[in-house]
């Protein structure tokens, strides 16, 4: 009911407007096209101008009201890096955007029509040319420098001494693997994948320096020290998304790939430093991967030394479960797949097969 | 005489002017060939402007449905349920297939069908052979089967919306695996194979289109009309045209290897791959998923700029007419067309930066990328000085070339951010990118295209669109455009993901509930307002006021001389002679010289 009555009243509004408009088609016609055309352009004129005070006014504004919800200090040292390529750009870009901005509508305002007014005859000129292809490309010369400077400092290679941690996405959540104590992961096929037999990466059981990987559904890293991720995916397309860290690597299946930094706050000093006791840092995915790719959701615990060696030490290797039956963790429920089950919107077949699983 | 040659390829041609009289007013067209199967560009350009209008209804309104969700994830809309069903909209609330269906089709069909079958298929037909000077396109059989091809897209892609498993829902681009696998996702199964069958139709259209257009510019421009005399408009989408040739077809290898991937068992983009879903590993191994990516982009960046250099073109014709005053730097805007042609073609994996793409490649396409904001920066500041001094009319047309002038400095500014790599890596595939590319290509690409059309209105049908509602449309939109899309730059910067129905139950995300809401009402009034914009096109094209002048804005170029409703071959008797560039305004002291007036005496070109 309530939406028949918007549309009515949409639809009365739309009438109304039409019937304004052509009445004031007539009255311009009854006043002569001239004197309609030098008001309607006045008005523009005026609207040109004021357009831009309130734009950049509500530009102003803007900043004032989202600075605190965006940015922050970043939680990595190359977040800070991005972050100051962030402000570089921002301060060349926001000179020119003012600066054209202002020409423009203060151009479109001055030159309106007017009797009196000829308009200038000026097709070109050498030098202005000149000048407007010449500063850009120094401004950004500056920019890609800077960029490149920084980018490559980014994906250059880890530290030898970096903890390593294998990411693995899937519909939809995150699956984390350690090396175990031979610091190495051992080999895995994927045709071995199975939920079933707690296997989630395929480990191929022949390969001794498998039995001490350690599988698991939360990620846990050690503050103040570089950690590479090895990235892949098994089923679609996936990227780790790590907002606090300004990082970002797609899942691609059958191709790794990696990503390194230095998180620089434990979990607990960033629930400190934000005021919030329920700070997470959280790995979204940032790649469409399907029905379930908004709550493809998974935790990082930043800690520290002792309490990260303490973590590992807790930890059974996957091979160890597989031999002692234990039941997947993935088969445990969905405690990796999504945020809430409840918050979910899950089609009923979906449902279902969250139902077995429990 | 080639052109008369291509309408009446019987009829014997003849230089004679009396005969092509003759010949135009014997050919009693029925109702079939003059509204259906025209062969008349004028004809076929409208059918192409109504077909993308209402394109753009629809997919405006699946944006305003999946705003809806965004502003209210927590709300229950129970006339969705009805009109959509239970599937799509249980309870009243989009379901995240339906969700992820609603933002595929919208970025297809406007990406598209609108912008850029609406928009070059629109002016390209109509203005190349009014403003070259021909009497219709080189070949106008081809130019009628791109339209036809183009309605045959656009009818298998409306109908996999009506499919059971729903429309492809992979996003617009969809990335492989998602959309080879019908197991990962439901709009991966007959949707994505209607997807693909429009999508291939639709490159038969455009390269239909593409090389009329080309061949039309290159060999049909009348006596006088030199390459350096033609307006920018024509420039524009020569160079669009050339884009679309050469880099559709590489669309369409990629889109057959993903059928042969998706029916042929064959591995191009599939590698070690197991479904949870289905608790099945696949056999396919040594595929590329990234290949797609290459394939994709290597058109699809390419297709943002088939995007904007038509409406630029409109823009830098429509400011000049009504700034009174020639164009800035004509050189210069065809050379900044050129380059921006070239690089178009180099720079397709800043798409790319974090799929693992190798580092130092990487920073190849941050420079190419950034070099394209030199030719951009070059044509913005050749806009602003066609303003300076101008004697400006703000007819409809100019208000929007100004607004497009101004998000086009908006949105290129953010592209400095994403094209740089180091920048990409925080704002990849957030918000900040949706802000980004729907206020330079978006927003701009439909500004230029409102310019042309408010512009060309009265040579189209004879009549003048409202004003008042014009300038209501106009305010309305540009406002409209900037409130939705200003703040949603601030939601990027914080890292929000693109492609997420509900950001509530994430930490990180949930702050911005407010703005999400604020952004969803402004969608929804300026969607209402471009209702109106159609209200107002259609009524003026039966009730409109009268041109009673051949010439209404007092512009120099050729379709202006044409008669006010021109027929089949456009102009009785000769095809005028031309003598002079296109932006003779405010010179010598004269408002401005038709280009067929020749050269006075004493007068120096431009």
């Amino acid at each position: 009911m309530s939406t028949l009555f918007l549309l009515l009243i949409l639809l009365f509004g739309f009438l109304i407007t039409f019937q304004i408009a052509k009445a004031s088609e007539y009255v311009g016609v009854l006043k002569g096209e001239k004197k309609n055309f030098e008001q309607n352009n006045k008005v523009n004129g005026f609207l040109m101008i004021a357009f831009l005070v309130a734009g950049l006014i509500g530009v102003y504004y803007c900043n004032e009201l989202y600075r605190g919800k965006i940015l922050g200090e970043s939680a990595s040292v190359h977040g800070e890096q991005i972050d100051t390529m962030m402000y570089i750009t921002i301060a060349i870009t926001g000179v020119v955007f003012v600066i054209t901005q202002i020409l423009l509508f203060w151009f479109a305002y001055k030159y309106q029509y007017s009797e009196k007014r000829k308009a200038m005859y000026f097709p070109h000129d050498n030098r202005l040319e000149v000048v407007w292809t010449v500063v850009p490309a120094i401004a950004l010369t500056v920019l890609v420098g800077f960029g490149l400077f920084y980018w490559f400092r980014i994906t250059g290679d880890a530290p030898a001494n970096a903890n390593q941690v294998e990411v693995t996405g899937k519909q939809f959540g995150w699956i984390f693997r350690y090396p175990g104590s031979d610091k190495v992961f051992g080999k895995k096929y994927y045709q071995n994948i199975s939920d079933k037999d707690n296997n989630q990466l395929g480990l191929l059981w022949d390969d001794p320096s498998t039995h001490d990987d350690i599988v698991t559904s939360e990620m846990y890293i050690e503050v103040n020290q570089p950690v590479k991720l090895i990235i892949g995916s098994r089923d679609v397309i996936h990227d780790v998304g790590l907002v606090y860290f300004r990082q970002k690597m797609d899942a691609v299946p059958g191709t790794p790939t990696t990503m390194w930094f230095i998180p620089k706050f434990t979990t607990a000093e960033m629930k400190k430093k934000l005021g919030n006791p329920d700070f997470e840092y959280e790995i979204s995915c940032d790649q469409m991967c399907g029905r379930g790719h908004y709550t493809m959701r998974g935790i990082i615990k930043v800690v520290n030394h002792e309490d990260y060696v303490l973590w590992l030490a807790k930890q059974k290797p996957n091979y160890a479960q597989v031999m002692a039956g234990d039941i997947a963790p993935a088969a445990a429920g969905t405690a990796t797949d999504s945020t809430k089950a409840s918050t979910m919107r899950t089609n009923p077949a979906a449902t279902k097969l969250v139902a077995q699983k429990n | 005489m080639s052109n008369e040659a291509a309408i009446h390829p019987v009829t014997e041609t003849s230089h004679d002017a009396h005969l092509d009289e003759h010949d135009i007013h014997h050919h009693k067209q029925s109702f079939i060939t003059t509204y259906v199967f025209s062969q008349d560009h004028k004809m076929i350009a409208k059918q192409f402007l109504i077909t993308g209008m209402i394109w753009a209804i629809i997919g405006g309104l699946m944006s305003v449905l999946f705003r809806l969700q965004l502003g209210y994830p927590e709300a229950h809309f129970q006339f969705l349920e009805d009109i959509l069903g239970s599937k799509w909209a249980k309870g009243g609330q989009i379901q995240p297939e339906f969700y992820y269906a609603l933002v595929t089709m919208h970025g297809t069909i406007l990406v598209f069908f609108v912008l850029t079958g609406g928009l070059s298929g629109t002016f390209a037909n109509f203005l190349i052979p009014l403003q070259c000077g021909a009497r219709d396109m080189a070949s106008p059989f081809l130019n009628m089967l791109s339209y036809w091809f183009f309605l045959g897209a656009s009818v298998v892609m409306m109908s996999s919306l009506f499919v059971e498993t729903g429309p492809a829902s992979g996003g617009w681009t969809s990335y492989v695996p998602l959309s080879a696998l019908g197991d990962a996702s439901e709009g991966s199964k007959t949707g994505m194979d209607l997807w693909l069958v429009s999508m291939a139709m639709f490159v038969v259209s455009s390269l239909l289109g593409g090389l009329n257009y080309i061949t039309t510019i290159l060999n049909l421009r009348t006596k006088g009309m030199s390459m350096t005399r033609l307006p920018l408009t024509i420039w524009a989408i020569l160079f669009t045209a050339i884009l679309g040739v050469l880099s559709f077809p590489v669309l369409l290898s990629g889109f057959i290897l993903l059928l042969f991937d998706r029916h042929g068992g064959t591995s191009f983009y599939l590698s070690d791959i197991f479904l949870t879903e289905t608790g099945k590993a696949l056999p396919n191994e040594g595929g590329s998923a990234i290949l797609y990516q290459h394939l994709f982009w290597f058109l699809g960046h390419p297709e943002v700029y088939i995007i904007i250099l038509p409406a630029m073109g409109l823009v830098s014709e429509v400011m000049s007419i009504n700034a009174r005053k020639p164009i800035f730097g004509y050189m210069a805007m065809v050379g900044s067309l050129f380059s921006i042609a070239i690089l178009a073609f180099l720079v397709w994996a800043h798409h790319m930066f974090v799929t693992g793409l190798n580092p130092f490649l990487g920073s190849v396409f941050v420079l190419l990328t950034l070099l394209i904001a030199v030719p951009s920066a070059i044509k913005v500041f050749n806009w602003l000085t066609t303003l300076w001094r101008g004697n400006i009319r703000f007819t409809p047309a100019m208000l929007f070339a100004i607004g497009f002038v101004s998000t086009f400095i908006s949105g290129g500014l953010t592209g400095i951010f994403l094209g740089n790599s180091t920048l990409d890596i925080q704002l990849h595939d957030t918000l900040f990118v949706v802000a980004h590319f729907h206020i330079v290509m978006g927003v701009s690409g439909i500004l230029g295209m409102f310019a042309g059309i408010y512009h060309w209105f009265p040579k189209m049908y004879g009549r003048y669109m409202n004003n008042t509602l014009s300038y209501i449309h106009f305010w309305i939109t540009f406002t409209g455009a900037y409130l939705i899309f200003w703040p949603m730059h601030y939601e990027g910067l914080a890292g929000l993901p693109r492609r997420y129905l509900d950001y509530s139950n994430w930490i990180s995300f949930n702050q911005f509930g407010g703005l999400n809401r604020f952004i969803s009402t402004v969608a929804m009034i300026t969607f209402a307002v471009q209702i109106l914009f159609v209200f107002n096109f259609f009524y003026s094209i039966f009730k409109g006021r009268r041109v009673m002048d051949k010439n209404p804005w007092g512009a120099t170029t050729l379709e202006w001389t044409a008669p006010i409703r021109p027929g089949h071959g456009n102009w009785p008797g000769e095809i005028p002679e031309v003598h002079r560039w296109p932006y003779d305004y405010a010179k010598d002291g004269r408002d401005f010289i038709p280009q067929t007036e020749p050269l006075g005496s004493n007068e120096s070109a431009h």
